[in-house]
């Protein structure tokens, strides 16, 4: 048998998971959807003495739509992400995103929850936190706290969630009006992690100019990296070649700093980013209104 | 003294009860402790897709959970298509007669992925059926024959 050996628990209520988890504390981990725990238990990378399974808990696996947001249980899996009507609706970029996560084996395992704080910074859903401006929801027994998607990350495979703390829900806001999304990536194979990837989100006035920009990237840093200037230089211009040029020049050579794998150098890494965000800021001003000039 | 769990599972609409050791990965369950070896198991950390099942209907990696978390589920694998040769699954015919398969080592896997696929896609369109076996290595083939023998399957089965 490959893992080492340890105490399994199998709740079904979240009540039961807490408590479980205070009990335990650092000897406890969750298994969710496994798809990244268990190949790390295969290598034993991980040793955890105790297993809290969350599979059974059906109250933290829901997509519900609020008058105001969109709320998602931490157990959906990415495969319901995936073909929920509410996702499309609500945020069409987390729609485009989701195929690119793994395949669809994985996906009809893995967990929102799970990748989310999971935070490997070669994920897709912790940059789409980032971009969609995600509100998170943690909860230990003694009560509950929010904490905004750009305080969440912190570092390599590393959250600010506390150790009896776990994730329960994910809150998402309307995409707004007038406003372009695209994600793009490139992987050596359809599923694999991408070597990078970018979700870039535009917001435009009446005029046609620039109200509002994002740029989140993935595999570009020790987790999504939030290109703040390079969005910044697009606001309040009209986006042409240029203009769009220009901040994806900035992003690619000044706010990411990619490490680079056996797939590819840094600075190859830098070249995807560069032609990924070009292209992905034309798509999106197109979806804002057709407001991207030549 | 290892503790072990008992658990109940239906594998290929058979009722097995079992104890096994929470450690247990569901691929080796099935292939050690039940003999069921037409699951195969190749990288045991989700890459390869050799190992895929279903699991209530839907694919999944076996090499990716444990035996105790299939307690009360459903599982089905590859021993529940056809038999032998006269008797095969028309996906299974398909992939004789298209060459869809050489040493055959990923094959298992790649049928339990497409189960479910025909049932969802029942006229899938090559980009499609490249994009769900994207998760399937195959060492011999080139997937084009692969490709051919689930467009051949999907026209058998309408
Ligand atoms: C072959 C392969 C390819 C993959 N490719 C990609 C890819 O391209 N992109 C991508 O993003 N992912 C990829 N993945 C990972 C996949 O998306 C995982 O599903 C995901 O990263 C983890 O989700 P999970 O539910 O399986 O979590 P688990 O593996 O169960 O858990 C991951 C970690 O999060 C903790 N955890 C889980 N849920 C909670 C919670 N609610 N609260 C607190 N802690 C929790 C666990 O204790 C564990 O430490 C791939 C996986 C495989 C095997
Ligand atoms: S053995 Fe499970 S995916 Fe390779
Ligand atoms: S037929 Fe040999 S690995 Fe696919």
């Amino acid at each position: 048998m490959k893992p080492a050996p340890f105490e399994y628990h199998v709740p079904d209520s979240l009540n039961q998971v807490l408590s479980l988890k205070r009990e335990h504390g650092e000897d406890a981990k969750l298994l969710a959807g496994g798809q990244s725990l268990v190949p790390a238990m295969n290598f034993r990378v991980i040793q955890s003495k105790v297993l809290i399974d969350i599979n059974r808990v059906e109250e933290l696996s829901y997509i519900n739509e609020d008058r105001k947001v969109l709320r998602i249980g931490a157990m959906a899996r990415e495969r319901h992400l995936e073909f929920d009507p509410l996702i499309d609706k609500w945020t069409p970029l987390l729609a485009e995103a989701v195929p690119f996560i793994a395949h669809p084996q994985i996906r009809n395992r893995g967990t929102i929850g799970g990748s989310i704080v999971n935070a490997d910074p070669a994920a897709e859903l912790p940059v789409l936190m980032l971009a969609l401006d995600a509100r998170l929801k943690a909860q230990n027994s003694d009560g509950e706290r929010w904490i905004p998607a750009t305080d969440f990350f912190d570092g390599m495979f590393t959250t600010t969630l506390a150790t009896d703390e776990i994730l329960v829900e994910i809150e998402l806001p309307h995409i707004p009006q007038n406003t372009g999304w695209s994600f793009m990536e490139m992987a050596p194979r359809a599923g694999d992690y991408a070597l990078m990837g970018v979700a870039a989100l535009v917001g435009l006035d009446e005029a046609g100019k620039c109200t509002r920009a994002k740029l989140v990237y993935l595999n570009a840093g020790d987790g999504p990296v939030d290109a703040k200037a390079a969005a910044k230089s697009l606001v309040g211009e009209t986006l042409n070649k240029k203009v769009i040029n220009h901040a994806a020049a900035h992003a690619s050579e000044k706010e990411i700093t990619p490490f680079g794998n056996i797939h590819a150098s840094p600075e190859f890494q830098r070249h995807l980013a560069k032609i990924l965000t070009q292209r992905a800021l034309v798509a999106a001003a197109i979806r804002a209104g057709e407001g991207y000039i030549q | 003294m290892i503790k072990t769990y008992s658990i109940s599972t239906t594998i290929n609409e058979k009722e097995y009860k079992s104890e096994v050791e929470s450690r247990l990965l569901l691929s080796d369950f099935l292939r050690h402790e039940l003999g069921l070896t037409g699951t195969h198991v190749g990288c045991e950390h989700g890459v390869c897709g050799a190992c895929t099942i279903l699991v209530n209907g839907e694919s999944m990696r076996s090499c990716l959970m444990f035996a105790v978390q299939a307690d009360g589920l459903e599982i089905t694998t590859v021993e529940a298509l056809g038999k032998d040769k006269d008797d095969l699954h028309p996906l299974q015919q398909s992939f004789w007669e298209a060459h869809g398969l050489q040493c055959g080592f990923c094959t298992p896997g790649i049928l339990m992925t497409l189960i479910p696929f025909l049932r969802e896609n029942p006229d899938p369109t090559e980009k499609e059926i490249r994009a769900a076996i994207s998760g399937n290595l195959c060492r011999c083939t080139g997937y084009q024959h692969i490709v051919d023998a689930v467009l051949l399957a999907a026209e058998k089965m309408k």
